[in-house]
């Protein structure tokens, strides 16, 4: 970048050291705005301060990152009433993980809506958030957004003249939501998940209005998780609460797929059309899928390339 | 980026814990630790793969409480099983239940060529006229799969989802549509 186009922000004596060194941090020091945060929100100022000044997770110590999941699992333990778990799973060597949806199969019942919402903690009312959404699509028109609705409601799936296409993040190998975040709230992890740390989110929603699939939901009020709902097997990358006012979407349920679990939408089709797996596996039932149907991918022409390919089994 | 990954380190701290106190008796050379980059999960074992039960009828099944020899094999109206004949939609009108239900060993199924099959073998039978079916299952493309991507799975059978007497998939009542932004009150 020449100097022309920089913005004329102050520079302090870190910011800017290393490549990859958010600056967040750094501004936020700079600037005090710990203690100011801490007295118009009323916390505690040293847990505050504490809080925003704490390095990108990638940079964390082991110890460090530990003390804080820990903080994590026993301020949600007492909140919700059960012992929440919070782990923080690597990507597993050797492993890429891709998803195969068979649009022949698909009855667009929304069981894989609702399993997700459950497994992910989702906000389920005011907002209702949820990171699949299955459209509905005439058969005369194939593959066509503008002929397209989530909306549908008849008393039984599928209705003659139509199939459906549920979609969700696509876990894109050019992912543009994590080029435009400005804070490096999210980014793509060896094993293909595009993961949010939702503690370093601002809000921006730049990433959200980037995904061109819409997969990336903003939590515009406190979410509304009940209790008795709330599951407690948790990742801090994954399916842990989140506050109001960051950014979500699908994970492959990485708290389940990087213990080796199918992820939570594949369990629950009753018609079996989604398929989970290692790319880098040829036996695995995504490279199976590969192998034998044409397989495409939703918005080839935008070059995100994605790890998420639909297919016709038939 | 990217969270450093434990399971690549483990290996080799706990061979180093392993290797000290060996090197320290004299004792045989510890196993090299394991490369970290792991092979790609191979497939799971065969030994790792379960299968769903066959779903029978409650009261029918073993077939032998009734049936203790082979019956009359002519195709015809039964008076007992007429509700499962009336239900069965399964190829042509021509099918009869011997087709696949053995008369001789009758808790069995047979194939086209006589074997005899337990119930919990049935995809065979299936993959008789369904073989483009049952090679995409074999491999997990076509049916439905639940438990470790990288292990110990179990299989849903054909008829776990499919009724064998009237195959077709029943439509079913979808789970409620989302809410439109504009009508999610704050
Ligand atoms: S659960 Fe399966 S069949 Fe139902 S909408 Fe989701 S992908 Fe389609
Ligand atoms: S909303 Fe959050 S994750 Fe998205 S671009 Fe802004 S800071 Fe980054």
């Amino acid at each position: 970048m020449s100097d022309r186009n920089r913005l004329p922000v102050i520079q302090d004596e870190t910011a800017g050291c290393g490549a990859d060194s958010p600056s967040r941090r750094d501004f936020l020091r700079t600037a005090a705005a710990g203690a100011v945060i801490a007295a118009v929100s009323g916390c505690k100022p040293d847990a505050v301060v504490e809080e925003l000044q704490r390095r990108h997770l990638t940079e964390l110590s082991p110890a460090r990152l530990q003390e804080m999941l820990g903080k994590l699992e026993k301020k949600w333990s007492a909140q919700y009433g059960k012992a929440v778990t919070v782990g923080a799973r690597p990507p597993m060597p050797g492993v890429n993980f891709g998803y195969g949806l068979d649009l022949s199969r698909c009855i667009g019942c929304r069981r894989c809506v609702y399993a997700c919402v459950k497994e992910n903690n989702q906000s389920r009312k005011n907002p209702q958030i949820q990171w699949i959404r299955v459209l509905q699509m005439d058969k005369e028109h194939g593959v066509a957004l503008n002929h397209a609705t989530p909306y549908y409601d008849p008393e039984k799936v599928p209705e003659p003249g139509h199939f459906y296409m549920p979609v969700q993040c696509q876990q894109c190998r050019h992912p543009p939501c994590t080029k435009v975040c400005p804070v490096k709230a999210t980014w793509k992890d060896p094993d293909g998940i595009v993961v949010i740390d939702y503690d370093w989110c601002i809000g921006c929603r730049c990433c959200t209005a980037a995904c061109p699939y819409g997969a990336r939901k903003f939590n515009w009020a406190e979410p509304n998780l009940p209790a008795a709902e709330m599951n407690p097997v948790t990742d801090y990358l994954g399916n842990r609460p989140r506050p109001m006012g960051v950014v979500e979407k699908c994970t492959f349920c990485l708290q389940r797929s990087r213990s080796g679990r199918y992820p939570a939408c594949v369990e629950i089709c009753p018609v079996g059309a989604r398929k989970f797996g290692n790319l880098l596996d040829p036996e695995s039932e995504i490279r199976q899928v590969m192998e034998r149907k044409r397989v495409f991918i939703f918005k080839e022409e935008l070059a995100t390339e994605p790890q998420f390919y639909y297919f016709y089994a038939t | 980026m990217n969270i450093p990954s434990w399971r690549a380190v483990l290996p080799f701290a706990a061979a180093a814990l392993v290797a000290v106190p060996l090197a320290a008796l004299g004792g045989p050379p510890p196993t090299p630790a394991k490369a970290p980059a792991k092979a790609p999960a191979p497939a799971a074992a065969v030994q790792d793969i379960q299968a769903e039960p066959p779903p029978f009828s409650e009261g029918i099944f073993p077939c032998s409480q009734c049936h203790d020899k082979a019956g009359d094999p002519t195709p015809r109206q039964l008076a007992f099983h007429d509700d499962l004949q009336a239900e069965l939609h399964h190829g042509p009108p021509s099918r009869w239940c011997l087709d696949c239900h053995d008369n001789g060993k009758r808790d069995f199924l047979h194939l086209i060529n006589g074997k005899q099959i337990p119930f919990t073998e049935s995809y065979e039978l299936c993959g008789q006229c369904h073989g483009d079916k049952y090679r995409d299952w074999k491999v997990g493309v076509h049916g439905k799969r639940t438990g470790m991507w990288d292990g110990k799975k179990t299989y849903f059978l054909c008829v776990n989802c499919h009724n064998p007497h009237n195959p077709r998939f029943k439509a079913l009542k979808p789970e409620p549509p989302p809410i439109p932004p504009q009508e999610q009150g704050r």
